[in-house]
C-alpha cells in the first residue's frame, strides 16, 4: 500500500485516496469550438507511460483536496507531491 | 501409553504438564510446549499422510515452517482447519487431527495405487489428458482432480472465531528473533527507537536454542532469555510471538499474522484467533535466518528421512528422538551437531560425508566422541515403505559422478543435511534484487530497494561472531539515523566452532540399472525425472518449468525444493545457477487463513450501516427494511398478514388518495456557497441557472464530460449566494467528488464551496392530494397556498419551535412537499407529521411505494440513469441549453448519440394487464427468433400501477420515440417468461403533470 505525503495533511496510507488519472490533461475551455478529434483525445485518450507520472489523487477520506502526485507507475516511487494550484517541474 | 522415542533430560518442554491429543482416532499423551509433531515423533508416530499426487507415506521432514509432509486436518472447539503444519501447531488438552490426502486410511491408501502407475503421471500429466473431450472437463475432468488434489477440506460452517486488523507504525521492523533481530533490536531499542520483534515460533531465539555457542559465557538460549526479557520491559519496543511476516508490500508496508489463540484448546471470549497487523516501518531488518536444504538422493522421501538441523530440534527442543539408529548424511559440517547431540543422547549415528576429508574443530569432537564418519560416502537409496528400514550406501568418486559398490546398512533414520538456503522472501518482496553467492550456493539480498537490511545466515552469514557483529552495528546505525542518538552498546564475547567448507554436491546419481524416484519437491511430488523430461519437452524459462512441473507451488512454496530444482535446470542446461534465476517470491511467504485477511469485515460489518434519525420509529412501526446503498431505508411498513406486493400497493394508492409520508432523508445534500454559486451550477447542469430566484428550486440534470448523465435533483436558492443541492442517495458521494474536481482544478478562480450536508437534515416527503391540508396544520403560521408557495417554492418555516425547511418538490406525481429539519430534530418532525396526519388518513410509505409511484409517472432513477444512457435516452434532453456550454455538452455533438432511431425511455404494458413484466428482460420483435435474438430494449423499472391497478413498467427501447402504439413481446430467459406487451408514453401518470401545480 503505498504511503503518500498529502500537501495538506502529511503522510497517510492510499486507503485514504482515490486515484484520479493524469494530471497534466487540461479540459479545454468552455465555449470554444473545438474539432471531434481534440475532443475526443481529452475525454478518452490517455497515456499510460512506465516510469515518471504526474497524477491526481483524491484526500477523499481526509482533506478533501485533489493533490497531485508525481509518481514512477512501475517502481511505485513518490518523488514529490503538489497542492493542485502549484505549478510542477 | 508411554513415549518411546522421548528423552528424559534434555529439552525445553513442560515435563510438569502432560496434554492429551487424538491423532487419526487415537489417543496419545505430549508436554506443554510441545509441537503436534513432536508430540507425535515422541510417540513413536512416523506415518503422518499421503503424497499429493503418487499417495506415497509421508512422515516428518522438518520442524516448522519449511515443513513439506505433515499437513493435517485440525479440529478444535467445534471447528476445523484444513492445511495446518504439524511441525507448528502446538500441543493442547484434548487437541484433534486427522491425516489428509489419503482414503480409507493412512495406513492403507487406495490412491497409492499411483504410485505403481507413476508412468501415467509424470509431469504435465494434467495438461496433456485432460484437454478433450472438451465436454469431459466439467463432468469428469474438474470433479475428479477436486477429489484428488489438495490438502483436507475447508469447513462449510460459518467461522464463530474472531479475527481482527491492526494498524501499527514504528522505527525498525525486525522480522525473526535469531542471533541478527535481537541484537540489531537490542542495539536499537537501547538508542531509542521504537522497535517491534516478530518470531514466528512461540519460542524466541532462532538457532541460539540449538546451537553450541556461547555469548559473553552464556549459553545462547541463555543469552537470548535475556535479551527478550529486556526488550519486553521496554516501553519503546514490542516484542511478538507466533507471529509471522508474511508479506513486503510498497512503501515499508508490511503485513504479519499473529496466531493468538492457536496454541490454545479455544479463544476467550473478546479474544481474537489470529490478528492481521498492517505494519508501516521507517526500516525493516530481515533477520528471517535460513532453512537447511536436503541432499537428492533414492526414495529420498521415506518416512524417517529428515533434515539434520530438524533432528537437532527435535532434540533439544523438544527431548525427542527422530531415530534410534540414525544415519547422518551430510556435505557440510553443521550436520555434525546433530550427529555429536545423538552420541551425547547414548545413541549412536553414522556419519556419512560426501566431502573427502575434513579436520575442523567439529569433526575432531566428532571423532573424539567415537562416532563412526565415513567420508567420501553418500546414500544411494532409502529402503523402506512407510519408515526407513535400512539405506544402501556406497563410496563415491571424486568428481561425484560414479559410484563404488553399494553397501546396505541398517537405519531408522537418514538425517540429511545439503547446506543452507537464506530465506531472502521478504528481501525479494520488497523488490529488491538478489545475488548468487558461489561460496554458499544459494542467492542472497543484493540492491535494496525500498528501506530494508538482511543480516545474518538470511544475509549468507553463517559464522555467530560475525553476525552479532553486524547486526549491533546495523541496529545502532538505523536507529541512530532516526532518533539521532548515540548510544552504542557493547558487541558480547561470542566462542563458537569453526566450520570448514561445504562440499558443493547436491545429488546423488542413480546406480546402473536403478530407477529409484529421486524427489525435488517433497509436497507436489516433483521428482529429477519430471524436470528432466520438461527440459526434453522444450520448457525453458525457470518460470515455465516450475508451472509445468509444479515444482515449489504447493503450499510450502518450495522452501527445500526451488534451489535443488535450480541446480538440476543449471546442470542440464549446462549453465549457471545465477544464469538460470529463481522464481519470483511472492507473498504470503507461509500459507494465511482467509478469516484473517478478512478480519472483521464480515456479514453486517461488510460495510458500515447507516441510519436515519427516524429508524427507531419505523422499527417500532413494522418497518421491513431495505438495503439502500449503506442505509437501511424502510421498503414497507406491514401490517397484519401483508407482503410486500399488498403493503406497498396499499401505500401507494393511499398517497394517490389521501396523503403519505416517506423519509428521505438519505438523499444527498450538498451546501453550495460563495459569489460564483450560480455561474458554478450554470456550468454542472445542462439546464439554465443564472436567473433562478432566491426561494426557488429547479431540477437539473448533470453529465460526466462523455455525455452520460451522471446524476439528477433539485437544487434550491437558498438566498443570493447560499444553494442546496440534493442528489440520488447512490450518486452523493460522487457527486460531491465531482463538484470539487472542477472547483478545485478545472475552474479555481470561481470563487464557492461546497460540502455535504447530508447527515446535517433529516427529511420528510409529504404527497398526496391532501398534503397541503396537512401541511397548513403542521406551519398554521406560514402561508402555504398554491400563490403562497407554489410549485417549485421554497420557504422557511417553523414547525412548533423548530426551523424547518419547505421544499414544494414531487416525486410521485402528486402535489407534494419535503421538509428538512437539522438532524437531531428528525424524530420529532416525524412523529409530529404522524400525529397530526391522522385526520387525514396519512400513512408512511416506503421504497417500494416510492418506486411504484415514480415509475407509473414516468420519472427517471438510477436504473434509468445507469450509466449508458445519455439526456435524450431518458427523456430530459428538454433539459439541455442550446445556448450555453456545460460539463459534457460536446460529446452530445457525437454522431452516435444523434441517430434517428436512438433509444429512449417508453411505458410498457403487458397485453393481457395481469403479468408483471421482470426488470432486466429483453424486449423483442419476434419471440420465436433465430438466437442470438435481436434485442431492441430492456425493462429498466416495473411496478404494478396502483392509477390503472394493472402492471407496469419502463423500458430503453431502440427508436422508442416512433414505438408508441407496437406490440412487441418482454422476454426473460432467467425467469423462463415471455410477455406479449404494448409500447406506451412513460407517462402513464397525469401526463400534463396537472396535480404537483394544483
Amino acid at each position: 500500500m503505498l504511503y503518500i505525503k498529502c500537501p495538506h495533511c502529511g503522510l497517510r496510507s492510499q486507503n485514504e485516496f482515490a486515484y484520479g488519472g493524469d494530471a497534466s490533461v487540461k479540459r479545454p475551455e468552455l465555449n470554444k469550438e473545438i474539432s471531434d478529434q481534440e475532443w475526443d483525445e481529452f475525454v478518452y485518450l490517455r497515456k499510460s507511460p512506465r516510469g515518471k507520472h504526474l497524477e491526481l489523487w483524491h484526500h477523499v477520506s481526509g482533506c478533501r483536496q485533489w493533490i497531485k502526485v508525481l509518481r514512477d507507475t512501475s517502481t511505485h516511487e513518490i518523488f514529490n507531491t503538489y497542492k493542485s494550484e502549484e505549478k510542477v517541474g | 501409553m508411554r513415549q518411546n522415542y522421548r528423552l528424559d533430560k534434555i529439552g525445553l518442554v513442560n515435563r510438569e504438564k502432560k496434554l492429551s491429543f487424538k491423532f487419526n482416532g487415537k489417543k496419545y499423551f505430549g508436554y506443554e510446549g510441545d509441537t503436534l509433531a513432536s508430540a507425535l515423533i515422541a510417540n513413536g508416530v512416523h506415518l503422518v499422510g499421503r503424497s499429493f499426487k503418487y499417495h506415497r507415506p509421508r512422515g516428518f521432514f522438518g520442524a516448522g515452517v519449511d515443513e513439506p509432509y505433515a499437513i493435517v486436518q485440525l479440529y478444535r472447539n467445534g471447528e476445523t482447519e484444513p492445511n495446518v503444519r504439524a511441525t507448528e501447531q502446538e500441543l493442547f488438552e484434548g487437541l484433534e487431527a486427522k491425516s489428509v490426502n489419503c482414503w480409507p486410511s493412512v495406513n492403507f491408501d487406495i490412491g497409492a495405487i499411483n504410485n505403481f502407475l507413476n508412468i501415467f503421471l509424470p509431469a504435465g500429466f494434467y495438461y496433456k489428458t485432460f484437454m478433450w473431450p472438451r465436454s469431459f472437463w466439467y463432468r469428469i475432468y474438474e470433479p475428479f482432480i477436486r477429489k484428488a488434489a489438495g490438502f483436507g477440506v475447508a469447513s462449510k460452517e460459518h467461522d464463530k472465531e474472531r479475527y481482527e486488523h491492526k494498524y501499527e507504525y514504528c522505527d525498525l521492523l525486525i522480522a525473526g528473533s535469531g542471533p541478527s533481530g535481537l541484537a540489531s533490536a537490542y542495539a536499537a531499542a537501547k538508542n531509542g527507537a521504537r522497535v517491534i520483534l516478530a518470531e514466528d515460533k512461540p519460542r524466541f531465539g532462532g538457532s541460539l536454542l540449538t546451537s553450541d555457542v556461547s555469548i559473553n559465557n552464556q549459553s545462547g538460549k541463555e543469552w537470548a532469555d535475556n535479551i527478550i526479557t529486556e526488550l519486553k520491559g521496554m516501553t519503546n519496543v514490542t516484542v511478538k510471538n507466533r507471529a509471522q511476516i508474511f508479506g513486503y508490500y510498497d512503501h515499508n508496508m508490511l503485513v504479519m499474522s499473529e496466531r493468538v489463540t492457536d496454541h490454545l484448546p479455544k479463544s476467550e471470549q473478546f479474544t481474537p484467533k489470529q490478528r492481521l497487523w498492517y505494519i508501516r516501518a521507517k526500516q525493516v531488518v530481515i533477520s528471517s535466518g535460513s532453512i537447511e536444504r536436503p541432499i537428492v538422493f533414492g526414495n529420498n522421501d521415506t518416512p524417517g528421512v529428515v533434515l539434520a538441523s530438524a533432528a537437532k530440534e527435535y532434540m533439544k527442543v523438544y527431548g525427542v528422538l527422530v531415530g534410534k539408529k540414525p544415519i547422518v548424511f551430510t556435505n557440510n559440517d553443521s550436520a555434525y551437531e546433530t550427529a555429536i547431540e545423538f552420541k551425547k543422547n547414548n545413541i549412536n549415528p553414522i556419519v556419512l560425508d560426501s566431502r573427502q576429508d575434513s579436520n575442523s574443530e567439529i569433526i575432531k569432537e566428532a571423532k573424539s566422541l567415537g562416532i563412526d564418519i565415513k567420508f567420501s560416502h553418500v546414500v544411494v537409496a532409502a529402503k523402506g515403505y512407510k519408515k526407513v528400514k535400512s539405506c544402501d550406501i556406497a563410496e563415491i568418486s571424486e568428481d561425484k559422478q560414479n559410484l563404488n559398490q553399494i553397501k546396505n546398512i541398517e537405519c531408522d533414520c537418514i538425517c540429511v543435511s545439503g547446506f543452507w538456503t537464506p530465506t531472502i522472501h521478504l528481501a525479494s518482496q520488497s523488490g529488491g534484487k538478489t545475488k548468487f553467492k558461489e561460496e554458499i550456493d544459494a542467492f542472497v539480498p543484493d540492491k535494496s530497494k525500498q528501506k530494508e537490511v538482511t543480516l545474518g545466515s538470511a544475509n549468507g552469514v553463517f559464522t555467530l561472531e560475525e553476525t552479532l557483529k553486524t547486526s549491533f552495528d546495523k541496529g545502532f546505525e538505523l536507529s541512530k539515523e532516526i532518533t539521532n542518538n548515540n548510544n552504542s552498546q557493547q558487541i558480547p564475547k561470542v566462542s563458537e566452532k569453526k566450520h570448514s567448507k561445504h562440499d558443493k554436491f547436491w545429488c546423488v546419481p542413480l546406480p546402473k540399472g536403478k530407477k529409484y524416484k529421486r524427489f525435488l519437491d517433497f509436497q507436489n511430488d516433483v521428482a529429477v525425472s519430471d524436470i528432466e523430461l520438461a527440459i526434453r519437452e522444450g520448457y525453458r524459462s525457470i518460470e515455465h518449468v516450475k508451472r509445468y512441473t509444479t515444482l515449489g507451488m504447493a503450499t510450502d512454496q518450495g522452501k527445500t525444493s526451488n534451489l535443488n530444482g535450480l541446480q538440476l535446470v543449471s546442470n542440464i542446461e549446462n549453465k549457471v545457477v545465477p544464469a538460470v534465476g529463481h522464481t519470483t517470491f511472492r507473498p504470503p511467504y507461509t500459507p494465511i487463513s482467509i478469516g484473517a485477511i478478512v478480519g472483521r469485515e464480515i456479514g453486517k460489518h461488510s460495510k458500515p450501516t447507516r441510519k436515519s434519525p427516524m429508524h427507531n420509529w419505523h422499527e417500532k412501526n413494522n418497518a421491513v427494511f431495505v438495503d439502500a446503498g449503506v442505509w437501511l431505508r424502510p421498503r414497507y411498513y406491514k401490517r397484519g398478514n401483508e407482503g410486500l406486493f399488498e403493503a406497498s400497493k396499499r401505500e401507494a394508492e393511499n398517497v394517490r388518495k389521501n396523503v403519505g409520508v416517506c423519509d428521505v432523508t438519505t438523499l444527498g445534500k450538498i451546501d453550495i456557497k460563495g459569489p460564483d454559486a450560480a455561474e458554478f451550477l450554470n456550468r454542472v447542469y445542462t439546464n439554465a441557472w443564472l436567473k433562478l430566484p432566491v426561494g426557488k428550486a429547479r431540477y437539473g440534470v448533470m453529465l460526466r464530460e462523455d455525455g452520460i448523465v451522471m446524476d439528477d435533483g433539485t437544487t434550491t436558492r437558498i438566498s443570493e449566494n447560499h444553494y442546496h443541492m440534493t442528489t440520488t442517495t447512490a450518486q452523493a458521494a460522487n457527486v460531491l467528488s465531482h463538484l470539487e474536481y472542477y472547483l478545485q482544478l478545472v475552474w479555481p478562480e470561481l470563487d464557492v464551496n461546497v460540502v455535504s450536508t447530508t447527515e446535517q437534515w433529516a427529511g420528510a416527503a409529504i404527497a398526496g392530494p391532501k398534503s397541503r391540508d396537512l401541511l397548513q396544520k403542521l406551519f398554521p403560521d406560514t402561508d402555504v397556498s398554491n400563490e403562497g408557495l407554489p410549485f417549485m417554492g421554497f420557504v422557511e418555516a417553523n414547525l412548533f419551535g423548530v426551523n424547518a425547511r419547505i421544499f414544494r418538490i414531487s416525486f410521485s406525481g402528486e402535489l407534494a412537499y419535503e421538509v428538512n429539519v437539522e438532524s437531531d430534530n428528525g424524530n420529532f418532525m416525524w412523529e409530529k407529521i404522524i400525529e397530526i396526519g391522522k385526520d387525514f388518513d396519512l400513512q408512511p410509505y416506503g421504497t417500494e411505494a416510492l418506486s411504484t409511484l415514480r415509475i407509473e409517472m414516468g420519472h427517471v432513477a438510477g436504473s434509468e440513469l445507469d450509466g449508458r444512457t445519455i439526456p435524450y435516452d431518458t427523456g430530459l434532453d428538454g433539459l439541455v441549453s442550446k445556448k450555453k456550454d456545460f460539463i459534457g455538452k460536446r460529446s452530445l455533438l457525437k454522431k452516435a448519440y444523434n441517430e434517428k432511431d436512438r433509444q429512449r425511455l417508453v411505458g410498457v404494458v403487458p397485453l393481457d394487464k395481469k403479468t408483471s413484466i421482470p426488470e432486466g428482460s429483453h424486449l423483442v420483435k419476434d419471440p420465436k427468433g433465430k438466437l442470438p435474438n435481436p434485442k431492441l430494449g430492456h425493462i429498466s423499472a416495473s411496478c404494478w400501477s396502483v392509477e390503472h391497478n394493472n402492471p407496469f413498467s419502463l423500458a430503453i427501447l431502440k427508436d422508442g420515440k416512433n414505438m408508441i402504439g407496437s406490440k412487441l413481446y418482454a422476454m426473460s430467459p432467467l425467469k423462463n417468461k415471455t410477455i406479449a406487451v404494448e409500447i406506451v408514453s412513460s407517462h402513464y401518470v397525469d401526463p400534463k403533470g396537472e396535480r404537483v401545480r394544483s
